[in-house]
């Protein structure tokens, strides 16, 4: 061995003296090469100092404060486990095990170093024994082995925080997949020694599935699927816990300008999120709830049991809506959620829709007749043939795609417009149908309709009137003839739907 | 071996009244060969169970006051510590009255395994062995072996996903078991003779690494099986107790050896 070692050895050398070593450089090379932090290893900053903290607790989705303390200490956290009965649906109830009484369970908040005297208590109308494993436990089993507490009975451990991070902590009782499926599961975040940069809000958002024996959103009390779970076949995806926890009044808010930060979380137990936030880029990213950030991420991963933490800066009032990108599950299981920005608009930064042109594509009747009725309209010499010639192109352009090019319209869906007694009726309403669109119940010839036609912003009054005097003078309709002046008197006589005022 | 000791201590430290057992309480359970949802080493889970009585139905506060009455060191102030946890019958009013919040015909709660046991021995009985509780409580109505069909794991489970919080329903409400047993599912947790010996590890997820001898050679408890994972959810509610432990779902019920 040592006569081989030798000339490799002098190989080396040589290397070394040309200055071409293909050994480890130290930070030489391009770009900046950032020192890791010494992981647990340097995670230990002694023993703690003063009196005992008890944590603050958070239901989610708020954060606790910043620890703010610049030296180990001994935090005392109580984690009380409850079975609750709760909706996770409208009208659908679910038994869920909890940390804390919620989905996801109560945020834990401590600092790289501390010593945690952790209690699991669980409460006396437990049916089963629960534990905890936190992902920030440098030990066996993260706590759980510790922690088995039969119901009406407290367990108590102490770990020391070396990494700093992001954790999933959740219960591993047999069977450890049901438990969590229930809802076991939370974070705690163990600040790194200098805190986590300041910003203006921190929320806390989880994702997890959920199997029911019932469909989605099938009305009454569901019961836990295991066959279900096992198939990985979810009935539910959710961020906390329940479908609207983040909707509605419920939504996150922000104003604009701030800078706002997530600390989000997957459960599963099956499912990785594609966790994105629909309107938003993140600016930074702690990939895995780690020390390092990414930036300009669109989405990001969260593994089942796993972490991150976004951050982004809000730009312009609206609604920022929280997916998983896998994306039925946003629109089919649940996995929806809302942060609302308020603000000013910054209309170089998102200007709203400016132009809602008609695209007639391969439906593009002669645009000759609409000129022609434009050019007559100005010289005062309009026909009714005109107008009606005029409004057929533009019907057939802007309107036929759901009236249908006959007028029939489609049954329970689209009201007709031929033979249509709601259209003779009342020549100006039909004028303020057009402009300003129809949402809710209309009875048309005697049949129910209920559906939503959007105001059609992108007509002027000529191609109003042209349109109605067209549909007036069609198909087995009345007749009679709207003029541009009546069109301009309906548009100021009625309010426009916010959104459609160009 | 530790229940066997500890049951010894029971005898003697208790200084028991006998009690006269009231034979129409029990049903004879013919014996017999089946198959446990516990892995056993060495059998594989073949478990042979010699033919035995078993109460009809769980022990109610009722019975458990007239034998406190008749036993005073197990009434609640008088108890030792080390044999029952300081929330013993903690749901009757006093020592000896049940008061509000405890109907003499619902099930007797908040008792520890010394409890059980020993109430069991003052009426010319014991607990019944898991074996024995399993091998019961895997009929259904027309059936000696249910636990194939998934109803009956569905009652079961059902059972397990509500909250212990509303009050327990009076015994025998459910229907009699093909032997005429009541109550085995979705009542209460009911203390077995010998639950301490088939601990389920508290952190299951280690299966491969599992520290043998905390098994006092019944073998590993695997909990990865979904056709029995309903049955063996019980056995870990009861391996997550202590024999003086009591809580608000956990009652008992006795059985006899037949001579």
């Amino acid at each position: 061995m040592k006569l081989q070692l030798f000339p490799v050895l002098i190989t080396a050398a040589l290397l070394a003296v040309t200055g071409c070593s293909p050994a480890p450089t130290t930070t030489t090379a391009a770009g900046p090469v950032s020192e890791d932090t010494g992981g647990s290893a340097k995670g230990d900053f002694g023993p703690p100092v003063g009196e005992p903290i008890n944590a603050i607790l958070t239901a989610p989705p708020l954060v606790p404060p910043a620890t703010g303390r610049t030296q180990p200490a001994k935090v005392i956290v109580n984690l009380e486990v409850r079975e609750v009965e709760k909706e996770i649906s409208e009208g659908v109830k679910y038994t869920f095990w909890t940390f804390g009484g919620t989905v996801p369970g109560s945020f834990i908040r401590v600092r790289q170093g501390d010593t945690v005297e952790f209690h699991l208590n669980n409460h006396p109308d437990s049916k089963m024994p629960h534990n905890i494993d936190l992902h920030a436990v440098t030990g066996p089993g993260g706590g759980a082995a510790s922690s088995f507490t039969a119901p009406g009975h407290s367990s108590q451990f102490t770990f020391k925080a070396l990494n700093a991070g992001l954790y999933v902590y959740h219960c591993a009782t047999a069977p450890v997949g049901m438990h969590v499926a229930n809802g076991m599961y939370g974070l705690i975040l163990v600040e790194p020694p200098q805190g986590m940069p300041k910003v203006d809000r921190e929320y806390y958002v989880m994702q997890g599935d959920f199997y029911t024996v019932g469909r989605y959103r099938e009305k009454g009390v569901q019961p836990f699927d295991m066959q279900k779970a096992i198939d990985e076949n979810a009935t539910y995806v959710l961020f906390n816990g329940s479908e609207g926890a983040l909707l509605g009044d419920n939504a996150l808010k922000a104003k604009v300008g701030e800078t706002v930060r997530l600390y989000v979380g997957n459960g599963g137990p099956n499912l990785v999120s594609s966790f994105h936030v629909i309107g938003e880029i993140f600016d930074k990213v702690y990939t895995e709830g780690g020390s390092r950030y990414q930036e300009n991420v669109q989405t990001t991963l969260v593994p089942a049991g796993g972490s991150v933490i976004v951050e982004f800066h809000a730009e312009v009032p609206g609604t920022g809506v929280i997916v998983d990108h896998s994306i039925f599950r946003a629109f089919n299981k649940g996995a929806l959620g809302m942060i609302k920005y308020e603000g000013p608009d910054n209309l170089a930064v998102y200007s709203g829709k400016e132009v809602d042109s008609v695209y007639l594509g391969d439906k593009a009747a002669s645009a000759a007749p609409v000129a022609a009725a434009a050019a007559a309209t100005a010289s005062g010499t309009l026909t009714l043939e005109q107008q009606i010639k005029a409004g057929e192109a533009l019907y057939a352009g802007t309107c036929s795609t759901c009236h249908q090019g006959n007028g029939i319209g489609i049954p329970n869906v689209f009201p007709p417009l031929a033979k249509s007694d709601y259209l003779n009726a009342d020549h100006n309403r039909a004028i303020s149908v057009v402009l300003n669109g129809l949402t809710g119940p209309v009875t048309v010839n005697g049949a129910n309709y209920n559906s939503v036609m959007p105001p059609m912003s992108q007509l002027n009054d000529d191609e109003v009137a042209n349109i109605v005097t067209y549909t007036l003078n069609s198909w087995g309709n009345k007749g009679g003839r709207v003029t541009t002046a009546d069109v301009a008197k309906v548009r100021a006589s009625t309010p426009r739907p916010k959104g459609a005022a160009h | 071996m530790r229940p066997i000791i500890l049951g010894l201590i029971v005898l003697n430290a208790a200084g028991l009244a006998g009690g006269v057992s009231a034979n129409d309480n029990y049903v004879r359970i013919p014996g017999g060969e089946f198959k446990s949802a516990l892995k056993y080493e060495d059998t594989q889970g073949k478990v042979a169970v010699a033919p035995f009585e078993l109460m009809r139905t769980p022990v109610t506060n009722a019975q458990f006051l007239d034998f406190v009455t008749k036993n005073p060191p197990w009434q609640r102030r008088k108890v030792v510590p080390v044999f029952a946890e300081a929330r013993y019958l903690s749901h009757w009013s006093s020592p000896l009255q049940l008061g509000t919040n405890a109907k003499p015909q619902q099930p007797v709660v908040n008792v520890s395994w010394f409890a059980a046991s020993a109430y069991c021995e003052a009426h010319g009985a014991r607990l019944p062995t898991w074996s024995e509780w399993e091998y019961s409580a895997a009929a259904d109505g027309t059936r000696r072996d249910a636990r194939n069909d998934p109803a009956w794991r569905e009652q079961i489970l059902g059972w397990y996903a509500k909250p212990s919080n509303a009050p327990l329903s009076p015994v025998g409400q459910s229907p009699a078991n093909v032997y005429g047993v009541k109550d085995l599912h979705g009542l209460v947790w009911e203390w077995t003779e010998d639950y301490a010996s088939m601990l389920v590890s508290a952190d299951n997820r280690t299966q491969g690494e599992q520290d043998r001898l905390k098994f006092c050679g019944a073998g590993a408890i695997a909990m990865d099986d979904r056709e029995n994972y309903a049955v063996l959810m019980r056995v870990a509610m009861l391996s997550a107790m202590e024999a003086a432990n009591i809580t608000s779902n956990l009652g008992f019920r006795c059985a006899k050896s037949l001579p």
